[in-house]
């Protein structure tokens, strides 16, 4: 139903190949997170299956069909936009309709979808009023209602939630997350923040410069990431590397260690240091150290563990925690 | 976003606006040049070739110097009364308050007179020595009523030109004087900066840009100052701009060679200007 | 400014600013008043301000002349025809330039307000022969479309700032939204472009009604606008200042008016961009 393939699909933007080559397999219903660097090509990425951007060279299918070469608004896809996108000059049942009535549904049909899409997004009492007049998370909403409302093949969703503030970044989260296990349609979502990617989806493409670093599941990608990048991208805060003597000891070129697998102790432990910073959440503890002969190192502690600056402390890794990493960044068995 | 038939589409909807303004720039300007090198007076004469001799002529012509020192000191006059009276106007209309809307449509007012009609008024209602304003304001004082136009024709026409441009610089820099972030103003206050500093290190600096495009826009309209001097002075020695010159030699002297001259010049001195203007505009249009 | 300022500080502010509007405004005011008075009254002194017998016979003798309504309509004619006939020719332009643009577009951008940059008397004198030549001296529809020819830079550039202020994601929404070209352009595009093409509509039906050099070169009798209309009593007969201010009011009015709508129009339009 929306199953999306793409083969050895490339952009080229004048002389700059954005992308050089991409082969993935997107499965009906599932719940894909494109996750990368700015600049890595994942939005154009999604605007090429949208069709918003035209593909240099490969092939796109859709449900078993060839849409390469097929405009968008055919393509039966939706799209929630970074900026939502919302005409500003229809009422917000307006923006809402506005698919339906493309596609030549007739006023009675238009009506009842937008009340049912009204009433799953919560924007029943809104619905006269012009975008101007909501908020940045009803305007959201009013995006994911339009693009509902279509009954998509597949949704696509570009840092739909980047221009919200923190505390409703979490709670529309929740909300996508909900509407992807009611409507169990394909979505694919873009972003940049590795917590939405790890919180929402069935399956992470991790991307960087245009190629594929990873795809697998979030658990996957943090237990046994398959190179250096994904170690250091997955995972906040950043996993810790090591080079040198202490990564040659184990046979490594470089070795990683993430900052909650490390223990630390003020009497003893495998590395010294001394604590520059430490961060008390509450919840946790992050002391940022500065380690004898390694360097800065970030340790997560628990809530209760009392280091402050100056401090002397012991940390040590958990062994079968340690990631070894080769000379060109792969990871090392 | 652009397709491939979008963009054959795309040049056939730019094609009209382009073919016309072409043909409106080059064939007037290509014919201008034509009859500059002729010797045609539309009285009748024969039509011989004039080579360069329009030219020397009008160059020699002392005319032309008045024309062209008149034209340049309108232009000068206009610039210096628009830009600080400009400044001083985009700074009164910036400070808060009570019917700012108001004041603002008083100030803007002047630019949508048409020129006929100021150049008019000005003349007759308030500079005329007998029966104008300025003549009972002087009798007032006591001091004997001045007859602009007979004794300062060039400078009474500046004072029209620049009370109708003056709304023009004030809009602009006011526009750029708001541009100018609230946070910059409290920076230099929490810095100490004295009122009189605050101006100048900070405000007029902001305002270079806005200043040259008004410098750079108004001269090439006020290079082409027409219908004030014509309503009023009908031209003569003192007041002449070059566009006048090449109007009456044109209608009054029927002399087409020489006025296609003088048309050549006018458009090789608002070139000079023009091209520090799209110069201007092109690096904005970058941004 | 954030803070409260004092309510001294304020008023005096006020005091200063209405003064020295008034002062600007006044020339304005006084053809208004004037226009009231008698002639005698007129050039009385010392001048009356308010308090004079108002009268309208001005209005009445103005209108009385034979060509002043014909002015008055080919202002009309010229002002509104050129404008329209070249958002005709510049709208398609202007749609093409700031949704397709190509390599050139800026430079053909460039290169149509440079155009604008040409003094009139580049081009005056062989088309008054030409005119002459054809006896077309005199014609309001060679007069609509010089104005048109003179103002389609700004109309093109002024659509222009406004189509590329239209965001690019609400077109393409609209297409993933399944919406053809022409849905695009008839749903979206053209709500969305209809202020800015009525600010640019507006500003240069205002900049053709007072444009004065054409319009007084290539008109007589039959298709001269107010510009020359009023251009008639720079060598008038005996008294005529309330005349002028009666036939100068009605001129400039209507545009007055229009002219206060459009402040941000003539910034965006006559700057060219340069300053934001």
């Amino acid at each position: 139903m929306g199953s999306i393939t793409l083969h050895k699909v490339s952009k080229v933007f004048g002389g700059h190949t954005v992308i050089p080559g991409i082969d993935l397999d997107i499965l009906d219903g599932e719940f894909v997170v494109f996750v990368g660097p700015s600049g890595c090509g994942k939005s154009t990425l999604l605007r090429l299956i949208a069709g918003l951007e035209d593909a240099s060279s490969g092939k796109i299918v859709i449900d078993g069909i060839d849409a390469t070469d097929t405009p968008p608004a055919q393509r039966k896809l939706s799209m929630v936009f970074q900026s939502y996108a919302l005409y500003p000059h229809m009422s917000v049942a307006g923006n809402i309709a506005f698919p339906l009535k493309m596609a030549g549904e007739s006023k009675a049909v238009i009506d009842k979808k937008v009340a049912e899409a009204a009433k799953i997004l919560n924007l029943t009492d809104y619905l006269e009023r012009k975008p101007r007049m909501l908020s940045g998370g009803q305007r959201q909403r009013v995006a994911i209602g339009r693009a509902i409302v279509r009954q998509p093949k597949a949704f696509l969703f570009d840092e739909p939630l980047s221009n919200l503030d923190a505390a409703l970044r979490v709670n529309m989260r929740l909300e996508i997350s909900e509407l992807h296990q009611s409507l169990k349609t394909t979505m694919i979502y873009v972003t940049h923040d590795q917590v939405e990617a790890m919180t929402m989806a069935d399956k992470i493409v991790v991307l960087n410069r245009g190629n594929i670093e990873q795809v697998g599941s979030p658990l996957d990608l943090y237990h046994r990431p398959a190179n250096r990048f994904v170690a250091g991208f997955i995972g906040s805060p950043k996993m810790n590397f090591v080079e040198g003597a202490e990564a040659g000891k184990l046979n490594a070129f470089a070795i990683g260690v993430r900052p909650e697998h490390l223990a630390s102790s003020k009497t003893d432990g495998t590395w010294k240091g001394r604590v520059n910073v430490s961060e008390h959440l509450g919840s946790d503890t992050f002391l940022y150290v500065h380690v004898d002969t390694i360097g800065q190192m970030t340790v997560r502690a628990s809530g209760e563990a009392g280091f402050s600056h100056g401090d002397t402390v012991y940390l040590t890794p958990e062994p079968g925690r340690i990631h070894r990493f080769g000379p060109d960044g792969e990871t090392v068995a | 976003m652009a397709t491939l038939h979008t963009r054959t589409a795309a040049r056939f909807m730019v094609g009209p606006s382009v073919i016309l303004l072409f043909i409106w720039m080059i064939v007037p300007l290509v014919m201008t040049i034509y009859y500059s090198l002729l010797n045609y007076k539309l009285d009748g004469t024969d039509i011989t070739w004039a080579g360069l001799s329009n030219y020397y002529y009008f160059f020699t012509d002392p005319a032309f110097f008045y024309a062209l020192k008149n034209s340049l000191l309108l232009v000068a006059g206009s610039l210096v009364i628009t830009l600080v009276g400009g400044i001083l106007l985009a700074l009164l209309l910036d400070q808060p308050f009570w019917g700012q809307g108001i004041v603002r449509l008083l100030v803007i007012a002047p630019f949508f007179v048409m020129p006929t009609v100021s150049a008019l008024v000005w003349k007759n209602m308030m500079m005329n020595p007998v029966n104008g304003l300025f003549a009972w304001l002087a009798k007032l004082v006591g001091l004997d009523a001045i007859d602009w136009f007979a004794h300062w024709p060039l400078l009474s026409i500046t004072l029209i030109v620049a009370w109708q441009w003056l709304p023009f610089a004030t809009l602009i820099l006011l526009t750029a004087l708001q541009s100018l972030s609230e946070e910059q103003k409290e920076a230099a206050e929490m810095d100490g900066a004295p009122v009189l500093s605050m101006f100048f290190y900070i405000i007029l600096p902001h305002l270079t840009r806005a200043i040259t495009v008004v410098i750079l826009i108004e001269t090439i309209f006020l290079l082409s100052v027409f219908a004030e001097i014509q309503v009023t002075t009908q031209g003569g020695e003192a007041s002449s701009n070059i566009p006048y010159l090449v109007f009456s030699l044109a209608r009054l002297d029927n002399d087409i060679g020489g006025a296609s001259a003088g048309g050549i010049v006018a458009v090789i001195i608002a070139n000079i200007v023009a091209f520090f203007l799209v110069r201007m505009i092109g690096k904005n249009l970058e941004a | 400014m954030a803070r409260e300022i004092s309510v001294q500080k304020k008023a005096g502010w006020t005091v200063f600013a209405w003064c020295v509007g008034l002062l600007i405004f006044f020339p304005i005011l006084w053809t208004f008043l004037t226009s009231f008075k008698t002639e005698g009254e007129a050039v009385a002194s010392p001048p009356s301000f308010l308090f004079f017998q108002w009268t309208t016979e001005n209005y009445f003798e103005v209108q009385e002349r034979s060509d002043y309504l014909k002015s008055v309509w080919n202002s009309i004619a010229i002002s509104f025809g050129s404008t329209i006939l070249a958002l005709i020719v510049a709208v398609p332009a202007a749609w093409a330039m700031a949704f397709a643009p190509g390599k050139r577009t800026k430079d053909l951008l460039m290169w149509m307000l440079s155009t604008k940059m040409m003094p009139a008397v580049g081009a005056f004198v062989p088309i008054y022969v030409i005119l002459n030549y054809f006896h077309l001296l005199d014609s309001l529809v060679v007069l609509v479309i010089m104005l048109m020819l003179i103002n389609l830079p700004i109309i093109v550039w002024m659509l222009y700032t406004y189509f590329k202020e239209i965001p690019g994601d609400i077109l393409e929404a609209c297409r993933m939204d399944g919406a053809t070209l022409g849905k695009e352009i008839i749903y979206v595009l053209t709500p969305m472009a209809i202020p800015g093409i009525a600010s640019t509509l507006l500003l240069n039906i205002i900049l053709a009604w007072n444009e004065a050099f054409w319009t007084l070169n290539l008109t007589a009798a039959s298709a001269a606008p107010l510009t020359a209309f009023i251009a008639q009593y720079s060598s008038p007969e005996g008294l005529f200042y309330a005349k002028l201010s009666a036939a100068s009011t009605l001129a400039i009015a209507p545009i007055l008016v229009l002219g206060w709508f459009s402040q941000k129009q003539l910034v965006r339009g006559l700057t060219f961009g340069a300053v934001k």
